[in-house]
């Protein structure tokens, strides 16, 4: 009871005048709270009236207490105001109770009725049955919270993809929101400006009246007009193009047709000559300008001339043919006309020559087939295939020969290409050509005392004596012409020298043929080192430029030939530690003539080592490197555990040895470890032992988003520095993932961002929810 | 020039010579010496002077490198030690404690960010009269104003800045013009509404003119009206935070001191759903950028971070405080938060991280009540006990102010480092290293133990117990008790 009145006390408290404006509920006060306030408590009651100042309130009250005396009477509850919210105890029972019949009774009287729902509401009326009872409160309320809940999650959820995006962004530039930097059209940055000034508002309003573009495009409307009517001119000039093509084209097949008609040989032979050489021309330039297509064409010579050389065609074998040789003797016609067949056999075989490599191949080919077949077929019989030089194919020589043509091509373009030395070298080639050619009888006559071959002999005698008497002419020259004149004569030397070079090759080519293969290589060799002793002697000169390539090709052959070569071929294998370092320097004999500058690489090499040496004379590397090791060996080997104490069970004193005996028992000796890692490699010092040192330093556990050790050491080890990686990839690795601006407010996501990528609320990420 | 010159120095032996060369040739020549037995090649270097010399002074030095791997054999180890370096140095350079505020005269009881200007701070006092307006660039009050009677217990900025919002002990919500009254005038809310109850706090739409309270029910208000919009009510509870989603604007979440954490949605009439924790939570926050995501700080010591589509467990716990927290606030760009504790420190934490990567205390600063981190995500400001607001670097070793592009590289590049080498024991303890008070310190290792203890407790119960019978409960689970639909 005491609780009862308290609480409606408080209610009366709880109404102020405001805040019954601002809550516009109204605090009901039960009426069965208030029929069972007794008389014990009026004076309570009576007390707090006192406080509350609110008439209706204190009417109520005494309602309420005239009430008590009385018959129980109960009272609707009033609502006075519209309340949010209503209790649902508060409703009760009174008055009353309605039937359907009664509210439907007024429908027979109303017309406006259909007859379809009067007749519904009759057979509602003949049925007994109860509606059921609706959910209470509590679930209703629970069903629409879930139903709210769920609709709220999968609005959500609509940003899983957004939210993804930006988790896996390598790099997010906040505000998220921001326009690209650079220049922006100024449309966009003076969209808020206006005319303001009357000078300005007259300007625009001029440009409006005369239809002048304000904004962008900068174009009048009568231009963009024209600018769409554009596509109708177009398609005006494509039409007239197609109707001159197709005029074109008719009378040019009607020309054609005449001509064919045309039954002159004459105007036909004419008429050939001239295409061919109207396609020639063409040709040429087309391989210049586009190699594929020349190629092409070529292709159709080539399978032109190779018919041509199957057939007997031109060949002056034909019936015709005969019967013109036997009247050639007396008849020019005849004569005319066979030189005639032949010439056009010979136009037809002949090869084309262009600047396309692959032509010059098969040129070179043929070259080398004319040159030396039965070379060819030996070297393939007979010979080694791990030799280049002998298999046949003569992938120097055709090189040699290419090399001979371009200096030959340099030579001839000397004005604008030769360098500045070889001008130098020439003036000095001057002054001393006379002591030149004296120095070459010598070399010869040197050579020919040491040389063991003869036949070799003798066809270097016929180069030397070609180069002598060229060389002679050069002199000869020389002291008469001026300097352009000598120019063309050392090139034409350098020709003949070539070319001599080139013979000697041929020929010791076919007395491979005859002799054994040890041989032959012996005499190549020989005859390479001759000819590099006879150039050396003329390194001053302008010969350098051409012997040079060949003497590369030379060095370049893999041949055991003599012993020098090959110590040098060995050197250069690699500079291996002991070789180079701990050992005694390997003193070698330099010729006390200067050397010949031509074998440049192997020279250099040489002297690099010595070097090397030199520089790390007092370095013993190696030697070092073998004590650490044996130390560490040593190290590692087990030790022995001495436990023999003196004195025990034996005499005691000072200088006294323990027993042997004692020594064997005490003394002990470990097991001997498993053989060490780096037993069997000399150079290698594996520590298998733990360094404590570097542990403190290194990773013991996986860390977290890595799946294997081997994924987490590739991550580290590749650098990051620009000391390892180029600026741009620096710039790449080390990007931030996060940047921000200086001083600018970062909003928070907005819908916008998200617009772009919805398509159907709800639909993409359907959340399951519990 | 080129022709084989003599050349009296040179003699025998003399290796280590490098002559340099300046014809204007760009490889070496070769030099000869005809007249001796023996004969030299030195390789002579030249540079071109335009390769390495600068045009001025202002230039970068040219240094020519060379990528090949096989050239650098140790490049793992002079990056580890770059990192290592980089490590230090970030210790070093960590001065996060930027300034002090002081002009309240009683506890510092609530803050808000102006939204559309950096510099401007509101904050509002324990004693409730004062709601100060501050000028952080220049670490002064720019105005005061009596809000209150009593604690303000909450304050916010209009979506617009334009106008701000009190609560407080009074039970009055009031608006106030953020611009200072003119001359004569007299400073005086723009609106002020009676409510029937205290109201506990207050936070704005992010795009509309709603607000809602919070106190015995959450209430949505309309600025334009002196009612409730709409109220929500869910048990007999009362409310100590409410948050508008700064994302999807139209959701709310409220901490209730029943232990539960309640989601709204503005345009339903009810609430949306409840999960009751095994202790209350005083304050959550949004994160700004993932919508579905939030942190509400507990007064068990952690933090949880929430999927609010997934309640029945946290996605985050977030454990280092040693005391109740009390505030929490997200970074503009969601990628991590501060939170403000009993315990006198405030913590920040990465969204999805366990633990904190940083704690902030001075010896002055008395239990922090609230905290913000500042929305261009440079600073942080807490408001603490001792009426005092400080002001602190977000990120401790951060240089303040412009960078040079070569600056930004180098900090770039250091941070890569430290994320590379971050596992390595040395960097990491050198990263991870922190001062913090004994007390802090004491309480840290105490409650490790307690936990530790805890864990053994429970092994043991499980392992003389059948099996299946003791679960194995994980962290996350462990303090959610309920959802409820």
């Amino acid at each position: 009871m005491d609780k009862v009145s308290k609480k409606s006390i408080k209610n009366c408290s709880s109404q102020t005048p405001e805040s019954a404006e601002l809550n516009p509920d109204e605090v009901y006060i039960d009426e069965a709270e208030v029929e069972e306030l007794n008389a014990a408590d009026e004076n309570i009651i009576c007390e707090e009236e006192d406080a509350c100042k609110d008439e209706r309130k204190r009417q109520r009250l005494l309602e309420a207490i005239s009430a008590l005396g009385g018959k129980r009477k109960r009272k609707l509850g009033e609502r006075s105001e519209a309340a949010v919210q209503m209790s649902e105890f508060t409703v009760s029972g009174e008055g009353e109770k309605v039937n359907l019949s009664d509210l439907i009774g007024t429908i027979d009287k109303n017309a406006a009725i259909p007859a379809k729902t009067k007749k519904q509401l009759k057979t509602l009326q003949q049925s007994n049955k109860t509606v059921e009872c609706p959910l209470s409160k509590q679930e209703s309320e629970r069903i629409q919270r879930d139903v709210a809940y769920q609709k709220a999650a999968s609005e959500v959820s609509q940003w899983k993809g957004v939210i993804k995006q930006n988790q896996r962004a390598e790099q997010l530039v906040f505000p998220l929101n921001q326009e690209p930097s650079g220049p922006k059209p100024f449309e966009r940055v003076l969209t808020s400006w206006k005319a303001q000034t009357p000078l300005e508002q007259e300007i625009f309003s001029l440009l409006s009246i005369n239809k002048q573009p304000i904004h962008d495009p900068i174009l009048t409307p009568t231009e963009e007009a024209s600018l769409r009517a554009m596509s109708l001119e177009e398609a005006k000039v494509r039409h007239a193009e197609l109707q001159k093509a197709r005029a074109l084209q008719s009378y040019y097949e009607a020309k054609a047709r005449r001509e064919r008609k045309i039954k002159s040989k004459k105007y036909h032979k004419v008429q050939n000559k001239h295409k061919r050489k109207e396609f020639l021309k063409q040709f040429d330039e087309m391989v210049k300008t586009n190699p594929a297509a020349a190629l092409e064409e070529l292709n159709k010579i080539e399978l032109a001339r190779m018919q041509e050389r199957m057939s007997l065609k031109h060949q002056n074998s034909g019936k015709w043919a005969k019967s013109q040789v036997i009247m050639a003797k007396y008849d020019e016609g005849a004569r005319k006309s066979m030189q005639q067949q032949l010439e056009v056999n010979k136009d037809l075989t002949q090869k084309l020559v262009t600047s396309l490599n692959n032509e010059e191949d098969s040129e070179i080919e043929e070259v080398s087939a004319e040159v030396t077949p039965a070379f060819v077929k030996d070297a393939e019989e007979g010979l080694d295939s791990s030799n280049p030089w002998m298999r046949g194919k003569l992938s120097a020589e055709p090189r040699e020969k290419q090399t001979s043509d371009s200096v030959d091509l340099t030579a001839e373009g000397f004005g604008g290409n030769a360098s500045e030395d070889e001008e130098d070298k020439h003036n000095v080639a001057e002054t001393e050509e006379e002591a030149l050619l004296r120095e070459f009888d010598n070399r010869r006559k040197h050579r020919q005392i040491q040389e063991a071959d003869t036949e070799l002999i003798l066809c270097l005698d016929d180069d030397d004596n070609e180069d002598k008497e060229k060389t002679k002419n050069a002199a000869e020259d020389l002291d008469t012409s001026d300097k352009e004149e000598e120019l063309s004569q050392f090139t034409s030397l350098m020709q003949g020298l070539t070319d001599a070079h080139w013979d000697i090759e041929a020929e010791f080519a076919k007395t491979a043929a005859d002799t054994s293969s040890q041989l032959e290589q012996s005499f190549i060799k020989i005859g390479t080192l001759e000819d590099r002793e006879l150039l050396s002697q003329e390194d001053s000169a302008a010969e350098k430029v051409p012997v040079k390539p060949q003497l590369s090709t030379s060095t370049e052959n893999p041949l055991p030939a003599s012993p020098v070569t090959e110590k040098k071929r060995k050197r250069k294998r690699g500079i291996e530690l002991k070789h180079v370092l701990t050992k005694e320097t390997n003193i070698i004999h330099v010729p006390l003539a200067p050397t010949f500058r031509d074998s440049e690489d192997l020279d250099e090499s040489l002297d690099q080592r010595q070097l090397i040496k030199e520089a790390f004379a007092g370095d013993d590397v190696v030697s070092d490197f073998l004590k650490d090791k044996r130390k560490q060996e040593d190290t590692s080997k087990p030790k022995l555990l001495d436990l023999t104490l003196p004195g025990w069970g034996e005499w005691g004193g000072t200088d006294l040895k323990p027993s042997r005996n004692k020594q064997r028992r005490f003394r002990i000796k470990a097991a001997l470890p498993p053989p060490r890692k780096d037993q069997n490699l000399p150079s290698v010092i594996i520590l298998e032992k733990r360094n404590s040192s570097v542990t403190l330093h290194q990773v013991n556990t996986l860390p977290f988003p890595f799946e294997n050790h081997a994924q987490f050491e590739s991550t580290i080890r590749c650098p990051m520095g620009r000391t390892w990686n180029t600026e741009q990839t620096v710039k790449k690795i080390t990007k931030p993932k996060v940047v921000t601006q200086l001083g600018t407010i970062i909003e928070p996501m907005n819908r916008e961002r998200l617009g772009k990528k919805l398509v159907s609320p709800g639909s993409q990420d359907s959340v399951k929810l519990s | 020039s080129v022709l084989p010159t003599r050349h009296p120095t040179m003699q025998r032996g003399v290796t280590e010579a490098l002559c340099t060369h300046m014809a204007g040739e760009a490889n070496a020549s070769p030099l000869s010496i005809p007249s001796f037995s023996y004969q030299m090649k030195v390789k002579v270097l030249s540079r071109n002077p335009d390769d390495y010399v600068r045009e001025t002074k202002l230039d970068i030095q040219r240094v020519p490198r060379n990528y090949d791997p096989t050239l650098h054999p140790f490049e793992l180890s002079r990056e580890y030690t770059r990192a290592l370096n980089a490590t230090k140095l970030e210790r070093v350079f960590a001065k996060p404690f930027l300034a002090s505020l002081d002009g309240h005269r009683d506890g510092v009881n609530c803050m808000a960010k102006h939204t559309k200007s950096l510099s401007t701070f509101l904050s509002g006092s324990c004693d409730g009269e004062v709601a100060i307006m501050w000028n952080l660039t220049k670490h002064e009050c720019v105005r005061t104003l009596q809000a209150h009677e009593g604690f303000v217990r909450g304050m916010v900025v209009r979506y617009c800045g334009t106008s701000f919002f009190t609560v407080g002990d009074d039970k009055t919500i009031k608006q106030w013009k953020m611009e200072a009254p003119g001359y004569g005038e007299e400073e005086e809310p723009l609106n002020t509404i009676l409510g029937k109850t205290v109201f506990t706090g207050l936070d704005h739409h992010w795009q509309e003119g709603v607000f809602a309270t919070c106190g015995q029910q959450v209430d949505i208000w309309d600025e334009q009206r002196s009612s409730p919009i709409r109220s929500f009510t869910w048990g007999v509870e009362s409310f100590s935070s409410i948050r508008f989603n700064p994302v999807e604007t139209e959701i709310l979440a409220s901490c209730a001191s029943d232990r539960s954490i309640v989601l709204y949605d503005m345009r339903e009439s009810a609430p949306l759903k409840k999960v009751i924790m095994t202790m209350r939570s005083n304050t959550l926050c949004w994160n700004p950028m993932e919508a579905y995501y939030f942190t509400c700080s507990n007064e068990d010591y952690n933090l949880y971070t929430y999927d609010m589509r997934y309640l029945d467990q946290p996605v985050t716990v977030h454990m280092d405080h040693v005391s109740a927290v009390l505030d929490v606030d997200y970074s503009p760009t969601g990628r991590e938060f501060v939170s403000a504790s009993f315990d006198k420190t405030i913590r920040i934490f990465p969204k999805d991280v366990g633990h904190s990567r940083e704690v902030y205390h001075t010896k002055r600063m008395q239990h922090v009540i609230c905290v913000k981190w500042s929305s261009d995500n440079k600073y942080v400001l807490s408001g603490s006990d001792e009426m005092n607001i400080r002001l602190w670097k977000a990120y401790a070793a951060e240089k303040l102010g412009v960078l040079a592009p070569r600056e930004r590289q180098a900090i770039n590049y250091n941070q890569k480092l430290k994320e590379k080498f971050q596992h390595h024991p040395q960097i990491r303890r050198i990263s991870h290293h922190r001062h913090l008070p004994k007390s802090i310190y004491h309480q840290t290792k105490e409650l490790r133990i307690m936990k530790e203890a805890r864990r053994r407790k429970e092994r043991n119960v499980r392992k003389h117990s059948r099996p299946g019978t003791v679960p194995v409960v994980s962290e996350k689970e462990k303090h959610v008790v309920t959802v409820v639909k």
